[in-house]
């Protein structure tokens, strides 16, 4: 009884936050838990640097943020999306880093054009299709899914998925807005059903026949068949003629920025680099089966089973930007 | 009206209720008067249907309400019920309470009932107020308007007055007393407090243990109790002990009394049918020592108690043994003092030893 | 009785004597601040209204979220009203089989967070559960109602709302004891008709209180809705927020959430129109059971039999299925101290909330002004806040603070200081109970209101006033209530999660953090863990509370 007295006394009167130390790194994170601690373990049993993190969504965290203004503990924002960082640099809430090892390590169009932020996975969002009714010749590019020959053969995630709004942002990028639009608008004629909360659920839909055809992240399809291995789905990769004007595969990234107020500069920017490099990147990637946003690193062999692809190369900055516009563009497609 | 038959109740295997008879006559009023425990509240709800008999039977009009095996529904009983909390429904009005029982009636009827009710219990004012912005008084007023309304055939009142004071109870209880005999409702009071009883009913059944002791009119259960709970429970009065001297006279210690001294009889003690020598109690009513300062008989007061127009005096007898004694306010005695009196016994009370 | 608004109680004052009348008024007044605070931060994003982004959903979001918000608050109002009151009487006033293990289980769906329940159902009942593939491979039946729809989320809610009107529809049920069901008789009314003219209505102020706290963790829920994909208000607000990037436009939905609530609110007050729901006629003794027998007996039976399926033998079942699949890889010696802070803050939590809510329940019954009346409700709107909202809404003024203690110290030294407030347990607790104040107060509130005038002047007359009589006279009648209320926010506070996930200091992380690592990737699987644990956890209170109030009945 005493022992817990004591323990309430001491943990409501410790004001946890302490001054600065010099060996520690303060993140705030979107990213789950469960796949960046056993980053940063292995980061602090090399370095001996400690790092102390908070997960919420990135909306509060952004909110956090700000309301902490130059006073905030943290160093690093991380997100598990481009649009949440491009917004967090709108708002300036992150600080351009010039990084040598960090230029070299991710490419261009993975990072942002002003260095305030740097993808760190890649996350490919892909067609997944039901191999007993669809065959692989059938199937073209993401807005080839709007032509009526896949009506009542689509299932798809609900708009209000970050993952969707940034491949919207990607086809407004490339087509405009009213073509964009149209597109939208022929996917949503053409569902089976009225859209999933998530990935799992729509390939389970595809899988058990009630439509066709889905547009997915590849890591939950991993993730899907390592459980299920004898569902009927198979990977599909779109928009491979390069001679198209939207050519690659959607991609998405989860990566990192620096805060505006960061009181451990350097070390947040050593991190940083370190998640980049060759050593971590298989780390941070495979985890959850997403792509190494460093391309001298190899993908989980689950992941290469599936095939190369070639990525979308339109910097993934623009999805972030026309994030707002891509939802509205679904709620008028009445893409719910 | 209603009639008990032989009622008996109990719960497990403690006796309640036994052998319970009386029967109230249209538009008369009755009353159970008891102690508290004594099972009048419980004769009271196995009338209205909310306890079930183990034996006898209760009828109501012509029509058996209960008997072992059987028990009308206490809503099919068309019987009126007035608590002694009142039990009147918060989250309605007065007149919402009123007509709560009048679903059967047509709008308007229920309307012109409601409001002649409200009429009769001088209410009219009160029609919207709800129950906790009316004072003790008007809400009993309402309970017993409700409880009118549906014309029941029998009207039971369960200590109706006992959460009022001392003097809104004696107004009230006569008014509800000309309520009802001017809407010549049958009814049936139970109460411990007998000048309740005395104020409102025609006739009362005097209950101890279970058991009627007496079922009489006011005057009689005062002036002729046929036992010693009834003598001691209702009225004032001390018990002197009595040698019989023959079937006319019986000495006690203030002198020889004359009259019958047979004839009265009771349950517990069989009739006073001694013969010379015999002992027994004799019943002294505070109303039959009457004081007389020319009297040779000396008594000391003992204690005194004013009560306006009279005095209560407690009176030590030389030989021992006490006496009560009501005598006209003017004749203020100071404790100690020795005054004179004597009998003025119309008829001898007396319980075998 | 006396009429308390023209008969103030003399010398009845809360904090002390010297303070005077100015007591009540103070608690109240300082009691809505803490949740007007965060309310009026996110009103005061009305002042800039984004216009593009008004625009876009007047014409294209509103109207439909609109009708489906109303639709969802329409019908689970009714389908919690009535099981909640339904279930509420059969346990407290009929006797069947069953009935002593029915009355604290009906309970438990408390216990399981709504969204997980709803993630369940639709595992369950969408084309790929188990009942549908069954029904189209054995029978060919494929003309199923869909589980993603209108009529499914409502009946979701339901069943993970219904406990609130239960719990607080049960109390009153059992607070009215057999006298006016008596009085009802006599006049001729059968015990069936006595209950909706006599027993439901005086329970009303119960089952409102529930109704209330059901109704407005409807508005404020985004992670069912999420799991149906069904757009309502708040699905719209956090769209705003997390999508458009605009926490202004959030916050003014939000705004107008809160007013639509507030009138409602206001308006079931006004329809009371004075009458009072508390009785010294009680008398008689508990209510004396309907027994039940035959056909009856078996539906009062199968009723709740079939409920506690629904709401809790199926979903746990389900879960526990999935934390059997995890257990081996996930449950390590961490969960202790998940389970250890969860345990801690809802524990800290609910006392407090319901302290704060029994001061301001209190400060009501001394001065029930309209003004006091009004801050009364104010002060517990938070709970119709999407979390996520009040969180920030919360912690912005909290950073402020901290920035200006910062600020000062820095430039009066020159030296660096970490955050003094951010990240401290009393400030978590604070937001907590910003939130909640509304759990704990609607079952106090109703239970203070059914002690009558009458105990209090009895008390005072006996030279008891003032905190002795809170004390001697109020507590010992409000246990129920009280424990009703620490219970309920207990659970809530389990199951809390933006307010945590804001304000938790670094490596706080509690079971209910846990639930959103796993389900923010979709990981259902193995979020069951850490949801079978909250649901355990929430047991305690579940099992203490129907120990100690049954005791008397």
């Amino acid at each position: 009884m005493k022992s817990l007295k004591s323990a309430l006394f001491g943990a409501l009167l410790v004001v946890v936050a302490q001054a600065a130390q010099a060996d520690e790194v303060v993140v705030y994170s979107a990213r789950n838990e469960q796949l960046i601690k056993p980053l940063f373990d292995a980061y602090t049993k090399e370095t001996g640097v400690q790092i102390k993190f908070v997960t919420d969504k990135e909306g509060p965290l952004m909110a956090r943020l700000k309301a902490e203004g130059r006073n905030t503990p943290a160093d690093i924002f991380m997100t598990v999306d481009a649009g949440n960082l491009w917004q967090a640099a709108r708002e300036d809430l992150l600080k351009p880093v010039n990084s040598k090892v960090l230029a070299a390590n991710i490419p261009e169009h993975l990072r942002d054009p002003g260095n305030e932020w740097f993808g760190l996975s890649v996350r490919a969002r892909t067609v997944v299709y039901n191999r007993n009714k669809v065959k692989a010749g059938e199937l073209g590019t993401y807005e080839d899914l709007a032509n009526p020959k896949w009506k009542e053969r689509l299932c798809l995630r609900t708009s209000k998925k970050v993952y969707n709004q940034s491949l919207i942002g990607m086809l407004m990028a490339e087509h405009g807005e009213p073509k964009a639009e149209q597109i939208v608008r022929g996917w949503v004629a053409n569902l089976a059903t009225d859209p999933f909360p998530d990935d799992t659920k729509a390939m389970e839909a595809v899988a058990a026949g009630l439509c066709d055809v889905t547009v997915v992240n590849t890591y939950y399809f991993g993730r899907l068949m390592e459980k299920k291995p004898n569902l009927p789905l198979a990977i599909f990769w779109p928009n491979q003629n390069l001679k198209d004007k939207t050519a690659g595969v959607h991609v998405n990234i989860s990566g990192a920025g620096v805060t505006r107020h960061a009181k451990h500069e350097a070390a947040a920017i050593k991190l940083l680099e370190w998640l980049s490099s060759e050593k971590a990147q298989n780390l941070y990637a495979d985890v959850n089966l997403e792509y190494p946003a460093n391309p001298k690193v190899k993908a989980d062999p689950v992941v290469t089973a599936w095939g190369s692809f070639k990525p979308n190369l339109i910097n993934i900055a623009q999805a972030g930007a026309l994030q707002a516009k891509a939802v509205m563009l679904m709620d008028r497609a009445g893409y719910k | 009206m209603l009639a008990l038959d032989h009622v008996a109740q109990s719960y497990g295997s403690k006796p309640v209720l036994s052998d319970v008879s009386f029967v109230l006559s249209p538009g008369q009023i009755g009353c159970l008067l008891g102690p508290s425990g004594c099972g009048k509240t419980t004769a009271l709800r196995l009338i209205a249907g909310f306890e079930k008999l183990s034996a006898g039977e209760i009828r109501i009009g012509a029509e058996i309400v209960s008997h072992p095996g059987h028990s009308l529904a206490p809503e099919q009983r068309r019987v009126g019920l007035v608590f002694q909390d009142y039990a009147l429904f918060p989250h309605l009005s007065v007149e919402q309470n009123i007509a709560f029982g009048l679903s059967a009636l047509p709008a308007t009827d229920r309307r012109m009932r409601v409001a002649e009710m409200l009429d009769l219990v001088g209410l009219d004012h009160e029609a919207t107020a709800y129950p906790h912005q009316l004072s003790g008084g008007q809400q009993q007023r309402v309970a017993l308007a409700r409880a009118l309304a549906p014309r029941p055939r029998l009207l039971l009142l369960d200590e109706p007055f006992s959460n009022l004071d001392v003097e809104l109870r004696e107004k009230l209880s006569l008014e509800v007393r000309d309520i009802l005999k001017q809407e010549a409702i049958t009814a049936l009071l139970v109460t411990h407090d007998q000048h309740e009883a005395f104020a409102m009913a025609d006739v009362i059944g005097v209950m101890n243990k279970g058991v009627i002791q007496q079922w009489d009119t006011p005057y009689n259960l005062y002036h002729q109790p046929t036992n010693r709970f009834v003598a001691d429970f209702v009225g004032q009065g001390v018990l002197l002990t009595g040698n019989v001297l023959n079937s006319r006279q019986v000495e006690i210690a203030l002198g020889v009394l004359e009259g019958k001294v047979d004839g009265e009889c009771s349950e517990e003690g069989g009739c006073v049918k001694c013969e010379k020598g015999c002992q027994v109690d004799v019943l002294i009513r505070p109303d039959d020592i009457i004081h007389d300062d020319s009297s040779l008989l000396m008594a000391e007061v003992e204690r005194k108690a004013f009560r306006g127009s009279d005095f209560l005096y407690t009176l030590k007898l030389p030989g021992g043994g006490h006496v009560l004694a009501q005598v006209d306010s003017h004749h203020n005695h100071a404790i100690g003092e020795r005054i004179g009196i004597r009998l003025g016994i119309d008829h001898v009370v007396a319980f075998r030893k | 009785m006396i009429d308390a608004k023209k008969a103030p109680v003399p010398g009845a004052f809360f904090i002390s004597k010297q303070v005077g009348s100015l007591g009540p008024v103070a608690v109240a007044t300082l009691l809505a601040l803490l949740t007007l605070i965060p309310v009026a931060v996110v009103a005061s994003a009305m002042l800039h209204p984004d216009q593009t982004i008004w625009d876009h959903l007047w014409h294209h979001v509103l109207p439909e979220l609109l009708v489906n918000t109303l639709w969802l608050a329409l019908g689970v109002s009714i389908g919690v009203s009535v099981l909640g009151t339904g279930l509420a009487w059969l346990t407290a006033a009929c006797e069947f089989p069953g009935r002593k293990f029915f009355s604290w289980a009906l309970l438990l769906p408390l216990a399981l967070p709504a969204y997980v329940t709803a993630f369940v159902w639709i595992g369950l009942l969408d084309f790929t559960g188990v009942l549908p593939t069954w029904l189209r491979e054995s029978w060919g039946i494929t003309q199923l109602p869909p589980i993603r729809s209108r009529g499914g989320v409502i009946l979701v809610m339901i069943l993970a709302l219904y406990p609130y009107v239960y719990l607080t529809a049960r109390a009153a049920f059992q607070g009215q004891g057999r006298r006016l069901l008596e009085a009802a008789q006599s006049l001729g009314i059968s015990r069936r008709r006595a209950f909706f003219k006599i027993a439901l209505p005086m329970a009303r102020p119960g089952i409102v209180a529930g109704l209330s706290l059901a109704l407005m963790e409807t508005l404020a829920d985004f992670g069912t809705v999420s799991v149906f994909n069904y757009n309502t208000f708040t699905t719209a607000i956090y769209q705003a927020w997390f999508s458009m990037f605009s926490l202004p436009a959030a916050s003014q939905l939000a705004t107008i959430l809160i007013c639509f609530v507030l009138a409602l609110v206001t308006l079931e007050q006004l329809s009371r129109n004075g009458a009072r729901y508390a009785t010294s006629a009680r008398g008689g003794g508990g209510a004396r059971r309907i027994v039940l027998s035959g056909a009856n007996a078996l539906m009062a039976t199968s009723a709740a039999g079939l409920v506690f399926l629904l709401a809790f033998v199926i979903p746990i079942g389900q879960l526990l299925a999935w934390t059997h699949n995890v257990m081996a890889t996930d449950l390590d010696a961490r969960y202790l101290d998940f389970a250890w802070h969860s345990l801690m803050l809802a524990g800290l939590g609910a006392v407090l909330v319901v302290s704060l809510a029994l001061a301001l329940a209190y400060a009501q019954r001394l001065r029930p002004t309209p003004a006091m009346q009004f801050s009364a409700r104010l002060a517990t709107i938070g709970y119709a806040l999407p979390g996520a909202v009040l969180a920030v809404g919360f912690y912005i003024p909290v950073a402020g603070l901290d920035n200006l203690i910062i600020d000062a110290y820095r430039d009066s030294t020159g030296e660096e200081i970490g955050q003094i407030l951010g990240g401290t347990l009393a400030v978590m607790l604070l937001a907590y109970c910003a939130r909640f104040l509304a759990v704990g107060f609607g079952p106090v509130e109703t239970g203070l209101a059914r002690i009558t005038r009458g105990m209090d002047e009895a008390a005072q007359v006996l030279g008891t006033t003032g905190l002795k009589r809170l004390f001697r006279v109020h507590l010992p009648m409000l246990r129920a209530p009280l424990l009703a209320a620490t219970a309920l926010a207990f659970v809530d506070i389990m199951k809390e999660l933006p307010i945590t996930l804001m304000t938790r200091p670094f490596g706080w992380d509690t079971l209910a953090t846990r639930v959103f690592e796993m389900t923010s990737e979709g990981e259902w699987e193995r979020a069951a863990l850490p949801a079978v644990a909250i649901c355990l956890v929430g047991l305690l209170p579940i099992f203490f509370l129907v120990k100690h109030s049954d005791a008397r009945t």
